[in-house]
């Protein structure tokens, strides 16, 4: 645990670290909505898909125990960081300038704090089910080997949630942030991590580019579904 | 041309500093910019206030010692140029130019627009050399050093380390001229035996300047009067990785 110790005493590790983490919650994200897809192979595809994440019990736990270090390391690193940065200039210019940085770049701490605070709704309102309880509680019976099992149906969830139009709006805005995030954030890990040079840098920005698009129209191809009546309840 | 300046007075480190407003109704095109500073002091003098204090001292873009951030950009709006190397046909008559010292924590405002660099020499200092032992000078050609990285050796070692790096990053980061310094060094068989050791130590010692940290927003290459390019950035985390899991050298 040496080189841990001396990652985290260096500026520069600690930033390795961010970019770690990044990389491995980009991993979560693209895992993520490619599970989440599924919404459009109907109620039984989503439904199976949800219930055999639950059965993977003490792993589950494993797993989200895994993810909640990974976000709670980035996040602290990250900040920790911003305050080294704010410190490091104590009077502001009376006239700054810009050359050539990205908005995506200058944004990272406000989009990175705006994808926070939307995790932290969207757990309250799908994992939890505090937001709408009425639809997080709905079940379908299903018929097994062993007879019928009622089991959670996430389905009826995702379409009663994303039909309210300041629910979709949120959710949509929210992954316009993420893209933003990540679309300087992929590109700023291989830099971070001394892995860029000049032959492969615009292959990478082109990867980070379209990947931030592929995970802001991805996710949000479901709320757009739901409203426009494409993913909509079983005979309906 | 006529100017109006909007120019950074501060008596000195402890005391606030404003923003000074002053007409210069006849400034040739073809001074340059320290030049008109010049014209602007001479002014001062004979109105018998106190003039503007700057730092300079090559004036041909080699020395490193000019700085200014005008309009919000070290150096000024031309590409690869120093302050000094900068002419007044770069602007229009009747512009207001902003002038202002280099800002950050690690380079505190001596007076006006001087500011102490002195967070530099220490961390070259801490890393920045190749050890020899003394004895006859060597023969220059005898150590074979291939095209590409003798061309990248000498475009690191092209750094006048005047600090418009640090002064454009938005965090006040010196991460190109810390990289600039161990990258020279890295290219070159020289700099082999104490290159993790290096790495580690410049980076050790710039953290503790008190500069910011690096987000790769690239302004700093874009300012950069030499034009470093931000890869010695990634080769330089690169080697203090290898350093920091490898351990030892
Ligand atoms: C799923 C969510 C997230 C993903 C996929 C993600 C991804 C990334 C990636 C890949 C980087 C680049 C690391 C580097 O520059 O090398 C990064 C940087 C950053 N992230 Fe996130 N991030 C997420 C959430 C957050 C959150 C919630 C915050 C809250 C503050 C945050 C704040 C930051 C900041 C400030 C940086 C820049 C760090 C620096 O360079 O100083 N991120 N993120
Ligand atoms: S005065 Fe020497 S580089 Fe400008």
């Amino acid at each position: 645990m040496n080189w841990l110790a001396r990652l985290l005493g260096s500026s520069v590790g600690r930033k390795m670290l961010v970019a770690l983490t990044g990389l491995a919650l980009v991993g979560f994200v693209i895992a993520h909505m490619l599970g989440n897809l599924q919404v459009f192979l109907g109620p039984d595809a989503l439904n199976s898909y949800a219930a055999k994440l639950k059965s993977l019990g003490a792993l589950l736990w494993v797993m989200r125990g895994g993810l909640l270090a990974v976000f709670v390391v980035h996040v602290g690193l990250a900040l920790k960081l911003a305050a080294e940065n704010k410190a490091a200039r104590p009077a502001a210019y009376a006239r700054p300038g810009r050359v050539q940085s990205t908005l995506g770049a200058r944004s990272m701490v406000l989009t990175g704090l705006m994808v926070l605070l939307f995790v932290l709704y969207h757990l309250a309102h799908f994992t939890f089910g505090w937001t709408h309880p009425e639809h997080a509680t709905a079940t379908e019976a299903v018929q097994t080997l062993t007879g019928p099992v009622n089991r959670h149906d996430v389905y009826y969830m995702v379409v009663m949630g994303f039909r309210q139009p300041l629910v979709s709006g949120l959710y949509i805005a929210a992954m316009a942030l993420l893209a933003l995030h990540m679309s300087h954030g992929v590109q700023s890990v291989f830099q971070s991590l001394g892995l860029n040079n000049r032959k492969y840098e615009d292959p990478i920005r082109k990867l980070a580019i379209g990947l931030a698009w592929v995970i802001f129209l991805g996710n949000s191809s479901m709320p757009v579904a739901v409203m426009a009546g494409l993913v909509d309840l079983p005979g309906a | 041309m006529k100017l109006t300046l909007r120019i950074w007075r501060q008596k000195g480190p402890d005391v606030a500093g404003d923003l000074e407003t002053h007409e210069l109704p006849d400034v040739s095109p073809d001074m340059s910019f320290l030049e008109m500073l010049d014209v602007l002091n001479e002014q001062l003098q004979n109105e018998g206030k106190e003039p503007v204090a700057f730092d300079h001292d090559c004036r041909e873009g080699i020395c490193g010692m000019c700085s200014l951030v005008i309009d919000g950009v070290p150096h000024g709006p031309m590409k690869a140029t120093t302050t000094c190397q900068l002419h007044m046909r770069t602007f229009h008559d009747g512009d207001t130019i902003t002038i202002e010292p280099f800002r950050a924590k690690a380079f505190p405002v001596i007076k006006d627009l001087c500011i102490d660099r002195g967070a530099f020499d220490r961390i070259s200092a801490s890393g920045g050399f190749v050890s020899v032992n003394t004895g006859g000078a060597p023969d220059a050609n005898a150590v074979p050093i291939g095209k590409e990285d003798a061309d990248a050796a000498m475009d690191a070692a092209a750094c006048i380390g005047c600090g418009a790096c640090v002064a454009a990053c938005p965090n006040a980061s010196a991460m190109l001229y810390v990289s600039a310094k161990v990258g020279h060094l890295a290219h070159l068989p020289q700099g082999q035996p104490e290159r993790g050791r290096r790495a580690r130590s410049m980076v050790e010692t710039m953290d503790a300047e008190g500069f910011g940290n690096c987000r790769n927003y690239y302004e700093c290459e874009a300012v950069c009067p030499k034009e470093i390019s931000h890869h010695f950035i990634g080769g330089m985390n690169r080697d203090f990785l290898k350093a920091n899991l490898c351990g030892g050298e």
